[in-house]
């Protein structure tokens, strides 16, 4: 983590200290006394001390404020991380059970029909840039069908969201509709949940599923499943309760790593579908440069791999009992 | 399966060398890869006679987008895999050869990089660095490199043990005709089949940071940044919804069976150079 801080301000030095200074702001009123600010934290000073200027402040929580979110960083992220989280169980779930059944299926028929349906899906699905299909899926389902709209919610659902006396319970909106009584409201947010999620869906499911097809034909080709097999065991019950166990050790840390890849900003994807997430938020932020916009993204990205690295640690220990942890 | 990748590589291959053929440059054009102009209007024009693959808005004319686009693409992807190779050879090699504290700095800074989500880290270093082709090359060699580094490092740490190493260095080797002609050519294999499997990434990545507007400027021929022209235009016209189809198909499709010839192709590659998975 300290790396990380330390490589994001590095890339920062090839900017202005007039744009750095914005880093420390929070609130607009600020900008004027840009020369006040510049001074107060030491940006024409050696850069290890504005290192550990800027890594103070981080630490106290406080990330300067964002000019496209028009609000500071840590409100920002906190109002775009539940859509993105959101987003992302919506996602994620299809593309587990898909995964791994499918990728088990083509395992166990290898070179059989479904084994090549499933892998011209995996193969057409990891070539297919994010941004293609979502405009063709656009097209067909806004343009042509007038069914699946982009955004996050519509107008009507956004006056109520925003009224007095909804409230915020989980900031997962569905949920949150759903909770205040108002099942038509949390139907509208799921619907425009389905393109983005499909998206997501059909273009991660290929890493899973190549994954999982060529774990399982390894797994099958040992000793010990010839020997169950041998034994007598039903087919079926070879695979789920033998070979499967072992084969999902590299799938766990796979989709550990792609859950948080989701949750750490489906950039493309946001941004096709206008979807309000920290993904097109740090797009955004990126393209008119603001700074602290782009820093509080990328940190919380970066923070949330970390993340996940333990937490495929962890995962694997549960899976693989031969791993211990500590 | 490789034949169909081997084949659309050599299909774009074929394209990208006769680009000054069957798409000739205007003569009074500056530099080729800027698409010529058919008039100013913004609505974008069907294929026609006129214009193979139709127009998009302010009449960029997408048949020689698309064939000097195949320039660009093997450019971006190739000087992207080859730096990034070159780098993650030279890093990775030193580190696992000389491994102790050398080994352990070069090590965490690819943590580091690895330790952001490709796209995000690609898309703070342009941002950073400002729009244009140049620097997107450079943002997706920067988060390129570290996982090759990280690999050979690990085949170099196996490699160097071996007796063949020690017989060289007994004949007296130096440590570079050591690294440079025993270990890395016998620990090389691995990496090329990464690379050969990320070639199709690096392609994704680029384009996507084109589409992000992070990349060449609007009319030069680059598919990425010809596919974001099309955004406005997904919705048609009003009763015709598909009225503008082929500003997103033309371009999606180019890039599309791009990448899938590179993965089919890495596939072969892996098939060939690790038996194992067959």
């Amino acid at each position: 983590m300290f790396g990380v801080t330390a490589l994001l301000f590095a890339a920062l030095q090839f900017l202005s200290p007039e744009m750095r200074a914005s880093l420390y702001i929070k609130d607009p009123r600020q900008l004027s006394a840009m020369e006040a600010v510049i001074e107060k934290y030491g940006l024409r000073k050696p850069l290890p001390v504005q290192y550990g200027i800027w890594l103070k402040e981080v630490l106290k929580g406080d990330l300067g404020y964002s000019e496209t979110a028009k609000m500071p960083v840590e409100r920002a992220i906190r109002a775009f991380f539940p859509a993105t989280l959101e987003l992302t169980l919506v996602a994620f779930l299809p593309i587990l059970v898909l995964g791994v059944y499918l990728g088990t299926l083509s395992a166990v028929y290898k070179d059989r029909w479904l084994d090549h349906l499933t892998r011209f899906v995996a193969i057409t699905g990891y070539s297919l840039p994010s941004f293609v299909l979502g405009l063709l899926l656009l097209m067909v389902f806004y343009g042509k069908l007038q069914l699946l709209p982009p955004g996050r919610y519509s107008l009507d659902v956004d006056l109520l969201v925003h009224s007095e006396g909804f409230r915020h319970a989980t900031g997962l909106l569905t949920l949150d509709c759903l909770l205040n009584g108002k099942p038509a409201a949390a139907w509208d947010v799921f619907k425009h949940m389905i393109l983005p999620g499909a998206t997501l869906i059909y273009i991660n499911l290929a890493l899973l599923l190549r994954i999982t097809r060529s774990s399982m034909l390894e797994e099958l080709g040992k000793d010990y499943v010839r020997t169950a097999r041998a034994k007598g065991l039903p087919g079926s019950l070879v695979v789920k309760k033998h070979a499967l166990r072992n084969a999902l050790i590299p799938v766990v840390t796979l989709s550990s790593l792609l859950f948080i890849g989701l949750l750490g900003g489906v950039v493309i994807t946001e941004t096709v579908f206008d979807y309000p997430g920290i993904g097109r938020w740090g797009v955004v932020a990126a393209q008119q440069l603001d700074i602290p916009g782009v820093l509080g993204s990328t940190l919380l990205a970066a923070t949330l791999f970390v993340l996940a690295n333990l937490l495929s640690d962890i995962l694997y220990a549960v899976v693989d009992p031969r791993i211990r942890i500590g | 399966m490789s034949l169909l990748g081997f084949g659309l590589i050599s299909f774009f291959f074929a394209v990208s060398l006769a680009a000054p053929v069957i798409a000739p440059a205007p003569p009074n054009s500056r530099d080729p890869y800027l698409i010529p102009q058919d008039g100013y209007s913004p609505d974008p024009v069907l294929p026609g006679p006129r214009h193979w693959f139709g127009t998009t808005e302010q009449q960029y004319d997408l048949y020689y987008g698309m064939v000097w686009g195949a320039r660009t693409a093997f450019r971006v992807a190739l000087s992207v895999v080859l730096v990034s190779l070159a780098i993650g050879i030279l890093l990775g090699g030193i580190a696992g050869f000389y491994g102790g504290w050398v080994d352990e700095v070069l090590m965490r800074f690819t943590d580091i990089i690895l330790a952001f989500p490709d796209l995000v880290l690609a898309v703070v270093i342009v941002s950073v660095r400002g729009p244009g082709l140049d620097n997107v090359m450079l943002a997706v060699t920067a988060v390129s490199w570290p996982s090759y580094a990280r690999l050979l490092r690990g085949e170099v740490l196996s490699v160097k043990e071996r007796d063949f190493v020690l017989a060289a260095r007994a004949l007296g080797g130096s440590d570079l005709r050591l690294l440079f002609r025993h270990i890395i050519p016998n620990s090389i294999y691995p990496l090329l089949v990464v690379a050969s499997l990320s070639m199709g990434r690096i392609v994704i990545t680029a384009a996507a940071l084109s589409f992000l507007g992070l990349g060449a400027p609007v009319g030069y021929a680059d598919w990425g940044q010809l596919i974001s022209l099309s955004r406005n235009w997904i919705l048609g016209t009003s009763g015709n919804p598909f009225a503008y189809w082929h500003t997103v198909f033309i371009p999606g499709a180019t890039i599309f069976l791009f990448v899938l010839g590179w993965n089919l192709l890495g596939d072969a590659v892996r098939d060939i150079l690790d038996p194992r998975q067959r």
